[in-house]
């Protein structure tokens, strides 16, 4: 059995990929929910259709020319922990993670396609990239789609377009979404009205790691809900207008912030560097939350000759999956937050406190 | 005003939602708004609550009817009631009727626009084109237009010979 933790590349080369607005915008994806027409769904199917599907869809996906260099498996041969690292890298939900016999992931080496077959439908097919790149991850992902189509037989139906297991994705079958860093809008105390503002359009807000989780690190998912009754590129339109209207939203609460409050700002990132470059002992959340500020510290000149990739790296290798396999698996929870603590002020050792600006002094 | 989800309790919370142009309403007493989480704004979004709605409003089988299951995969009424997925594709056909009301307060719209796999894409087309025909011709003798009736009647006479050639 592959190890996934060797082939997926390692956090430092993961957060060191870039794109266009990558300072508010941490990636974006467009997923595809595909059903095989002569299949029940997976929730309702019995484990030997389930098998049947995955030995169908699993060989059709490894074929295709974006999955070349791939790392394809059963997930009843992944261990918890591995499948927890998929999670932590968002290749997977945590739905899929549950899953057993029956299930299966083909991811490709680059972490810019992952397919998961028998999750709540038969296929959840999805490329992600870094930044605000919606449109081009709409357009890979459709290239992957019309050439699995040649080989599997998609559910569809001339009035109702693909079929879904949920009505929630009937039609196109397709969720745009991007992983938005807004800790600007969090401090100014804005975060509510926009997130009320982006529902009242029909999109959804969720948290770090999507449906029903809390926004840790000041990360926030938005995405499209409805995917009846328009095309895949309107939606994937109307998704880039509103990210970049939060993008200036970020951009000004950060810029009001540090003219308007500058000592609230130092006080924030001061703060969060002292614990975190001093701590002994630090739970994954605080340090989620603490590194959020830090790299917006990062993104406001603060921390003069640090890059931003260094943040985001530890804001991998800190979460309990990626740590236990850098470590051991056999940590509880209490040493995990110590070994936590001596990765940070490690990784932070080289790194000045914060210098104080004058205000007005917002950064690009 | 009674409660849309208990129909017991007086409703004394209300929602509306715009989405396009479409508005959504409901009504709820104060302990289903809880129960569905309504008083926490910043999570809540229409879609989701409707769904559970619909379920067992749009999907319930009237009392003494007989239980409908999809012939293909044996899913019935009570199993969408439980788990808010259907069971196969053939189900979307099975429950069409209850599903209609629910699509509809769930989406733009409630017919597919957008991409199709390429081997449907033609007749997908072709069949788009006579549909939005027979309606412009039924328009026409509504409105006593005989003139533009008659050429469009000969465009669908031509379009149903023809075999269905344009792509998209």
């Amino acid at each position: 059995m592959k190890d996934i933790h060797q082939f997926l590349c390692s956090p430092a080369d993961s957060t060191h990929r870039h794109g266009p607005h990558d300072r508010i915008v941490m990636s974006s994806r467009v997923r595809l929910a595909r059903n095989l027409r002569d299949h029940a769904f997976p929730g309702w199917a019995k484990k030997p259709e389930r098998v049947k599907v995955l030995e169908t869809v699993l060989p059709a996906v490894i074929a295709m020319p974006e999955m070349s260099d791939s790392f394809a498996e059963a997930m009843d041969n992944l261990t918890a922990l591995d499948k927890q690292l998929l999670v932590e890298r968002h290749l997977i939900s945590r739905e899929h993670a549950a899953k057993n016999v029956g299930c299966g992931l083909v991811v490709n080496r680059a972490e810019t396609f992952s397919v998961m077959i028998n999750e709540e439908d038969h296929l959840r097919m999805q490329a992600l990239r870094p930044g605000f790149q919606t449109r081009e991850a709409w357009q890979a992902v459709d290239k992957l789609d019309s050439a699995l189509e040649k080989k599997l037989n998609f559910a569809f139906d001339n009035e109702l377009g693909y079929l879904t297991a949920c009505p929630t994705n009937l039609g196109t079958g397709i969720r745009v979404s991007a992983m938005l860093h807004l800790p600007g809008l969090v401090l100014a105390e804005q975060i509510n009205p926009i997130i009320q503002s982006v529902n009242k359009l029909g999109l959804a807000v969720r948290g770090l790691y999507g449906e029903g989780t809390e926004a840790l690190g000041n990360v926030f998912q938005v995405s499209n809900q409805m995917t009846l009754g328009e095309s895949e590129t309107v939606i994937v339109e109307r998704l880039e207008k509103v990210l970049s209207q939060i993008i200036e939203h970020e951009e000004n609460a950060r810029q009001t912030l540090m003219e308007k409050k500058p000592k609230v700002v130092f006080n924030h990132i001061g703060r969060a560097y002292g614990i975190l470059a001093n701590a002994h002992s630090i739970s994954s959340k605080e340090t989620m939350n603490l590194l959020s500020l830090l790299r917006l510290g990062v993104d406001m000149e603060l921390f003069p000759g640090t890059q931003r990739s260094l943040v985001d790296e530890l804001f991998l290798i800190t979460q309990p999956a990626h740590l236990q396999k850098q470590v051991s698996d056999k940590l509880s929870a209490e040493e995990r937050d110590l070994i936590r603590a001596d990765m940070v002020r490690e990784r932070l050792k080289n790194v000045n406190r914060p210098v104080v600006k004058p205000a007005g002094g917002a950064a690009n | 005003m009674q409660c849309c989800v208990c129909k017991e309790k007086p409703a004394t919370v209300h929602l509306t939602q715009i989405v396009g142009e479409k508005m959504q309403k409901l009504d709820l007493c104060e302990d289903c708004a809880k129960a569905k989480g309504i008083n926490d704004p910043t999570s809540f979004a229409m879609a989701d609550l409707m769904l559970g709605l619909g379920a067992s409003q749009e999907l319930d089988p009237s009392a003494g009817a007989v239980e409908v299951k999809c012939v293909r995969c044996g899913f019935s009424q009570a199993d969408f009631k439980k788990s808010g997925r259907l069971g196969c594709p053939e189900c979307y056909r099975t429950f069409a009727e209850g599903l209609a009301g629910l699509l509809k307060t769930m989406h733009k719209g409630t017919r597919h626009i957008g991409k199709a796999p390429e081997a449907l894409r033609a007749t997908r087309d072709t069949v788009d084109r006579l549909k939005s025909l027979q309606k412009k011709l039924a328009k026409a003798i509504g409105e006593e237009d005989y003139e533009t009736a008659a050429a469009v009647r000969d465009e669908i006479k031509t379009m149903s010979g023809a075999v269905p050639a344009k792509a998209r």
